[in-house]
């Protein structure tokens, strides 16, 4: 990099350009003590971190879904069943690897390997804990950060949907494809209300990294300022893991078991691995941008003039986080239903997403007034200053809700009224009106027979144009 | 059947350890495919339930895949319609897999002495339990579940010991008297004309 910018001086000046305009109190993590070996070195702690946290979560699910439906769950492998999982990965090593006749060998193995090896990138950016010292050198605990982490975060989702498509195409059948497809698209379109949400913080902290995002939530965790955009990442996040009430690629009685219908064994087994990873990577990413990264929560950082809040005990706190996200996802598995793939479609497409904008568009007009780009003139109240162009900007956005709720409100009430006008029953029923006998609905009253014109007898010519039944003969 | 590397370890110790442990985790984590066919089913579907809880066996998790199952539950009575269907989902699965034969219209016919049923399961697929009822109770199926890891799940042999297995029980097979040549096992005339009253 630095021959080329030698070569091309004037190419230079527009790179070190500064990146974004971002308070000088929120500095970078430091990777300057930090050797590559050292990098490799964490790259397999968080490997072995990731593995382990797997083991444990597949075995809290199954054991937590059981508490909440009254029974204990799995308790015979190991004490409290905790080898559970280890078995099952196990197993499905030890199991025939069936690869279909129609199946495209090349891209049926590298599918889940795509998927899997995906999932564990993600976590190369996320901030663990503080400053510690490793093997003698002072480093952050974090892989690695960049200017843009956040996005790294999305274009590796992006890539792992790869692992799902080519799962459901090279299997050779056709639940897998449409499974696939379900997927595929499901994630895409999840991943444009996620990424909006995920605006907003850049928008409050100014900056991509990681280590910038959590570095500025010290005194003020996101969820507050953005509490909109952490509702709405809290949705995406379920339907960019495929996981329930959004499991649609999954649907038994649609599509066997989706993009994986075809994979057993090893091959399977990735997949497995993969979608928990996914949890805990898109969970660990809600941590960085919204709770405040590995920083203590209130009243452990007040402790001890912040010992708590520094090097190892972030990671602490992190995985603390992390697993309130987790049990999350488990508490939504033993609670909901599953929606329907339109359903689930149009929520995203037509109000995640919309919204997300207007939202967005909203914090960008506080965050500019709050900076003092509409005007600097400001008022006191209750002994704060503040700015008056805040104050007008949150004016502007309460009136906007208001109006959206009184649309919504004259929406519903008409609503409310055609279905009371559709759900009008008549004081009397003809059960023959339709031609064959109908029962009458609650409070109907039965139009008697022998009010009836006399039927027409076999050989009679009697003139019976009248009658119910003739009348829908003609109908 | 299998084709791993620990299907070509030499016999003795080290085959014994890995028959171990894959005895082991076959045990612990053993998933029924997702599959019923008459009332049996019903009974099957409690054992799900918190009142006998499969799960404690690490079994909640039926899979929708016949790839992915180890056990099929042939939970009623099989049709001849169905009979090509429940041939082709135990093709479909991977191996090793295990068969119970749930009920007594599984294992026999049952009350259905008719065209319309198999006679038994085992004319299609080969089973490893025979669990009799009408239907069994799910305290039922679950010994079943136990017994099958007990005799065939926990010390399934592997590699060589697999094909010395197999061959002893050629040998003993080769070896057996036919069943009209074997003694009486009980008195058949023994009751008939006594007052079983009295």
């Amino acid at each position: 990099m630095s021959t080329l910018l030698t070569l091309a001086p004037e190419f230079a000046s527009v790179v070190a350009l500064p990146a974004a305009d971002v308070p000088p109190s929120v500095p970078r993590a430091d990777f300057s003590d930090t050797p590559i070996w050292l990098s490799a070195v964490k790259a397999l702690l968080l490997f072995v971190f990731l593995l382990l946290n797997t083991l444990v979560v597949i075995w809290f699910e199954r054991r937590v879904i059981g508490r909440m439906q009254n029974r204990p769950g799995p308790n015979r492998a190991g004490p409290f069943g905790l080898m559970q999982t280890l078995f099952d990965g196990l197993k499905s090593l030890f199991k025939e690897d069936v690869k279909p006749a129609a199946a495209d060998a090349f891209l049926f193995t590298l599918a889940p390997i795509l998927f899997a090896t995906m999932a564990f990138v993600s976590f190369a950016i996320i901030p663990l804990g503080g400053t510690v010292n490793l093997f003698g050198h002072q480093t952050p605990l974090q892989l690695t950060d960049l200017s843009v982490a956040a996005l790294l975060v999305l274009a590796v989702a992006g890539v792992a949907a790869y692992g799902v498509i080519l799962a459901g195409w090279s299997s050779g059948s056709t639940y897998p494809l449409l499974g696939g497809l379900r997927s595929t698209a499901q994630v895409i379109s999840y991943e444009i209300a996620m990424g909006l949400a995920l605006v907003a913080v850049f928008l409050y902290s100014g900056s991509m990294s990681t280590s910038q995002i959590v570095e500025a939530q010290r005194n003020l965790w996101y969820i507050v300022p953005a509490f909109i955009s952490f509702v709405v990442y809290v949705i995406t996040m379920v339907g960019e893991t495929n996981r329930i009430p959004f499991d649609l690629a999954e649907g038994e009685g649609e599509l066997v078991a989706g993009y994986h219908t075809e994979y057993s064994g090893f091959r399977f087994a990735m997949y497995y691995l993969g979608e928990y990873i996914n949890m805990f990577t898109v969970s660990a990413l809600a941590t960085t941008m919204f709770l405040g990264g590995w920083h203590a929560p209130l009243p452990f950082n007040l402790i001890g003039d912040g010992y708590f809040d520094s090097g190892w005990w972030g990671l602490l706190w992190f995985t603390i986080k992390m697993w309130l996200f987790m049990f999350f996802f488990v508490w939504l598995r033993g609670t909901l239903p599953r929606t329907r793939y339109d359903q689930f479609m149009a929520f995203g497409w037509k109000l995640l997403i919309p919204g997300t904008l207007l939202w967005v568009m909203a914090v960008a007009f506080i965050r500019g007034a709050q900076l003092g780009f509409l005007g600097d003139s400001s008022i006191a109240i209750a002994g704060r200053e503040i700015p008056i162009a805040t104050l007008i900007v949150i004016g502007v956005l309460l009136v906007a809700v208001l109006v959206v709720l009184w649309l919504w409100e004259t929406k519903m009430t008409e609503r409310e009224e055609a279905a009371a006008k559709a759900a009008d029953v008549p004081e009397e029923i003809d059960p023959y009106a339709g031609g064959y006998p109908v029962p009458p609905l609650p409070g109907q009253r039965l139009r008697e027979p022998s009010t009836y014109p006399a039927l027409p007898r076999a050989g009679a010519t009697a003139t019976v144009v009248d009658t119910p039944t003739v009348e829908n003969k003609e109908a | 059947m299998g084709y791993g590397i620990e299907e070509k370890l030499p016999s003795g110790i080290l085959l014994s350890s890995v028959e171990e442990i894959v005895g082991l985790s076959h045990k612990s984590s053993m998933w029924p495919v997702t599959f019923g066919l008459a009332c049996c089913a019903i009974e099957m579907m409690a054992v799900g339930g918190p009142h006998y809880d499969i799960a404690r066996f690490g079994m909640e998790r039926f899979s929708a895949s016949p790839r992915q199952a180890d056990l099929m539950i042939v939970a009623g009575r099989v049709s001849q319609k169905m009979a090509p269907v429940v041939r082709q989902v135990y093709d479909q699965m991977a191996n090793p897999k295990w068969v119970i034969s749930m009920g007594v219209c599984a294992s026999s016919g049952g009350m259905f002495n008719n065209y319309a049923i198999v006679q038994g399961v085992d004319h299609i697929i080969p089973v490893d339990i025979y669990l009799p009822g009408c239907p069994p109770r799910p305290e039922m199926l679950l010994n079943a579940i136990v017994q099958l890891h007990k005799e065939k799940v926990r010390h399934r042999p592997l590699g060589a010991n697999r094909a010395a297995a197999a061959k002893r029980a050629e040998e003993a097979a080769m070896a057996a008297v036919p069943t009209q040549l074997q003694p009486a096992t009980h008195d058949h005339g023994g009751y008939v004309g006594k007052n079983l009253l009295a």
